[in-house]
């Protein structure tokens, strides 16, 4: 969910010319809660917080609950103090990637010209689709009709001539709304925002424009881009210039190559023992192998992420002699770069891991080797993707990973 | 101790002395060469890190017996580069001194009580034809792994049998075998060590030329020695349990050609131009011919086509260039034989004499593990 400043005033009526609108942002509103409120919907009306159940952070929250105060990334001892009547939720990605892919098919009948940013938000470029359904608000409609009826969640669209303003003009609909923002009223729209609202402008950077006295888009718009440059940079300088007078060259791109693939996981209680990180590292590959293999991807690349108890939080990276999309040759690339950190006496509350430079399968040669375990490997995990796909992600796993903690031999090595 | 040499023999066995010589030994002398200059006439240098040692004994004019240590380096430069003059080498004090002609040099010693003493060289094995052992090493380390965080695989298997030496490398993508005979010194011996690629190779270059070399092997020590011309040199064996590789050669296959190894040589070198790092270069053989291929898409492409026979049905495969190269480059014969059970499969290649020679050579076996494409 978005939790970018917004100003409810910008949420009004900006004109009703489309002509020149042709781009669509398509946001799912508090997207994990509702695809929640699918199955139970007597929890409708009430405040519901999807995330981890003790530790973790909020991943997503009715908007009773945001009532509260609740907000995504919101450490979940926080949203329990703040809304103490909601109900929490354990997540359920395999039902929420569903319900995306069910939203994508939607959108995708309107235009293949689509571009998922992630599992719950779109942009689309309608340009084409006008004179097979109509103006791009109707299209707008439609899609919120559709999701609404076939879904039964709620998505709000921003409409706009670029990127940048469908995004923000989704942000300012929500929740459960539409917003036009034509092209000729772009600068205004913009212009009657915080500066923050501008992509790339965090809490550091509000800072730092405050310093010059800038404190909206329109402060910022009629700041001399020299002065930007010097206290931006060059390139953040004049980049949040031209957002300013709503300049955002990019078009909706339908391909969006994945750059890299990663699983993490914040523990109700931290981890000191090497087997259960181990046992974590191995559940974790083989998410992102079957991830991987789900994509047609191949990874050359493995890096693991470890957080401390004292919120340290290290990287460590290493190359593969091969590309793969076999769990048990992430699972080895993780261990052995674990095995390189010293864990201090606190544990670690965090692990992650994560596969970078990806590349098709079907073009990455690959120079097998003689004892080659991967084929194999490769046909097992292939198999177990295969009894998941029909019966569910929890009807098999590794054996090691069945119980818990996890069991393992003598060198504290999983197979 | 004071002794007289020509400087080209000092020069050479220093040189091969201080070979190894670490640059930043972990104590300081680790870095020198110990002399010794015994009344029988000899001349000892010696040099030893702790997992090398190397020792080589040259005749000299000993005026008086007696020894030192000397930086290593520093002696084997200005022995090369000394006039060719007869050396006189004697120590003054705390230094060595050394005359050439009309050039001095004064050396550092370092305390000889503090150098370690070399290990003892094991009974010897057997022995065996410089060259041949050579040869056989040349062919089978192109297989060894370079990589240093897989010790094991940066070894060669060494495995004797009466007078049977066979040699086996690998580095997981392809696997070289060869075996060779040799005198054992006792016609039942039997021995296995795993020895670095690098020590053989130096083996190889340094002591194949003095015509027999000498090989002392206990069984389950942990070091391995050879000896040849007044040189000796023992090293460290690689620790640990070699994979069983020799499995890895299928019994049975079911396809082989034969192409003229000089002519497959040049025209994988040319057609291996376009495949850039990682990318294969195919081999597609069926009747009379080869055709050999590389890059694809949008990348530059080469192709070429050379005569070849078959036996079996056709078949297409794929390698990685230079290990393709390194293979060939090993045989020593006018054909290749490339023997195969699939093309998903290690390819075998062996030596021919002729190319309808239904013999071929299996002394080297070098298998070759093909490139797939990962989906």
């Amino acid at each position: 969910m978005s939790r970018g400043p917004r100003d409810a005033a910008a949420n009004r009526d900006w004109g009703g010319d489309d002509s020149s609108a042709p781009i669509l942002h398509v946001d799912m509103d508090a997207f994990f809660a509702a695809v929640e409120l699918i199955d139970r919907p007597e929890l409708r009306g009430r405040p519901v917080i999807v995330g981890g159940q003790h530790r973790g952070v909020v991943l997503s929250a009715t908007y009773e609950a945001r009532a509260s105060g609740v907000h995504s990334a919101m450490p979940m001892a926080q949203a329990r103090a703040l809304c103490p009547q909601a109900v929490v939720i354990a997540p359920e990605h395999g039902r929420y990637r569903e319900v995306s892919q069910a939203v994508m098919r939607i959108l995708g009948e309107v235009t293949p010209v689509i571009e998922p940013l992630s599992i719950d938000e779109a942009f689309l470029d309608v340009s084409g689709a006008r004179r097979r359904i109509g103006p791009p608000r109707l299209i707008a409609e439609q899609i919120r009709e559709r999701i609404r009826s076939e879904l039964e969640v709620v998505a709000s669209v921003g409409i706009a001539s670029t990127k940048f303003v469908a995004k923000l003009a989704s942000s300012h609909a929500k929740p459960d709304g539409l917003l036009l923002i034509p092209h000729e009223a772009s600068v205004s729209f913009l212009h009657s925002l915080p500066v923050g609202a501008l992509w790339g402008v965090g809490e550091r950077t509000q800072a730092n424009l405050a310093r010059l006295a800038i404190h909206t888009v329109a402060d910022l718009a009629h700041t001399p881009p020299a002065t930007l440059n010097r206290l931006l940079g060059n390139s953040a300088g004049q980049r949040l210039y031209d957002l300013a007078w709503g300049r955002d060259p990019r078009p909706v791109q339908p391909v969006r190559q994945e750059k890299s693939i990663g699983h993490e996981q914040t523990f109700a209680t931290n981890l000191s023992g090497r087997a259960e990180m181990a046992a974590v590292l191995l559940d974790q590959a083989h998410r992102c192998a079957a991830r991987l293999r789900a994509g047609d991807l191949v990874t050359a690349g493995v890096s693991i992420k470890v957080r401390f108890a004292d919120f340290t939080t290290l990287t460590r990276s290493r190359g593969l002699e091969a590309p793969t999309d076999v769990a048990h040759e992430l699972y080895q690339a993780a261990r052995s770069l674990l095995a390189g950190v010293d864990i201090p006496p606190g544990g670690v509350r965090l692990l992650g891991v994560r596969c970078d430079a990806l590349s098709d399968s079907a073009t990455t040669v690959v120079q097998a080797r003689l004892d080659d375990p991967g084929e194999e490997r490769r046909e097992a995990e292939r198999a177990m993707d295969a009894v998941r796909a029909r019966y569910g992600v929890n009807a098999l796993t590794a054996g090691s990973l069945l119980s818990v903690p996890a069991t393992a031999n003598r060198s504290g090595d999983l197979n | 101790m004071k002794f007289r040499v020509e400087r080209d023999v000092l020069a050479d066995a220093v040189t091969w002395t201080a070979r190894t010589l670490p640059s930043r030994p972990s104590v300081p002398v680790l870095a020198g060469v110990l002399l010794e200059a015994n009344t029988d006439g000899t001349l000892v240098l010696s040099t030893f890190d702790y997992e090398v040692s190397a020792r080589s004994s040259i005749a000299a004019e000993v005026d008086e017996p007696g020894s030192a240590l000397v930086s290593g380096r520093l002696l084997a430069e200005i022995s090369r580069a000394l006039p060719n003059k007869p050396v006189e080498v004697s120590v003054d004090g705390s230094k060595v001194v050394v005359v050439c002609g009309a050039s001095r040099f004064t050396l550092l010693t370092m305390p000889v009580e503090d150098y370690p003493s070399l290990p003892e060289l094991p009974d010897t094995t057997g022995s065996i034809s410089g060259d041949a052992f050579a040869q056989a090493i040349s062919q089978v380390t192109i297989a060894a792994g370079r990589d240093e965080t897989l010790p094991l695989l940066t070894g060669v298997r060494v495995e004797i049998e009466g007078d049977k030496v066979t040699l086996l490398a690998t580095d997981r993508y392809r696997l070289a075998m060869r075996e060779v005979s040799w005198t054992p010194a006792s016609p039942s011996v039997n021995r296995v060590a795993l020895i670095r690629a690098r020590t053989l190779s130096d083996v190889a270059k340094n002591l194949s030329n003095a015509g027999t070399i000498d090989v002392a092997l206990v069984e389950n020590g942990d070091i391995v020695g050879f000896e040849a011309g007044g040189r000796r040199t023992t090293s460290l064996l690689v620790d640990g349990e070699y994979p069983p590789v020799r499995r890895l050669f299928p019994e049975q296959t079911t396809t082989h050609t034969v192409t003229s190894t000089g002519e497959l040589v040049e025209a994988a070198k040319r057609v291996a131009l376009v495949a850039e790092r990682n990318t294969p270069i195919r081999l597609s053989f069926s009747e009379g011919q080869v055709v050999l291929e590389a890059g694809q898409g949008d990348d530059a492409q080469a192709s070429e086509v050379l005569e070849s026979t078959l036996v079996g049905e056709d078949i297409s495969t794929a390698f990685n260039p230079q290990y393709l190269l390194d293979g060939l480059g090993a045989l020593d014969t006018p054909f290749v034989r490339l023997s195969f059970t699939h093309a998903s499969k290690p390819a075998v290649m062996t030596g021919q004499d002729s190319i309808d020679g239904a013999d071929h050579a299996e002394e080297f076996r070098y298998l070759l593990m093909p490139i797939r494409f990962a989906s």
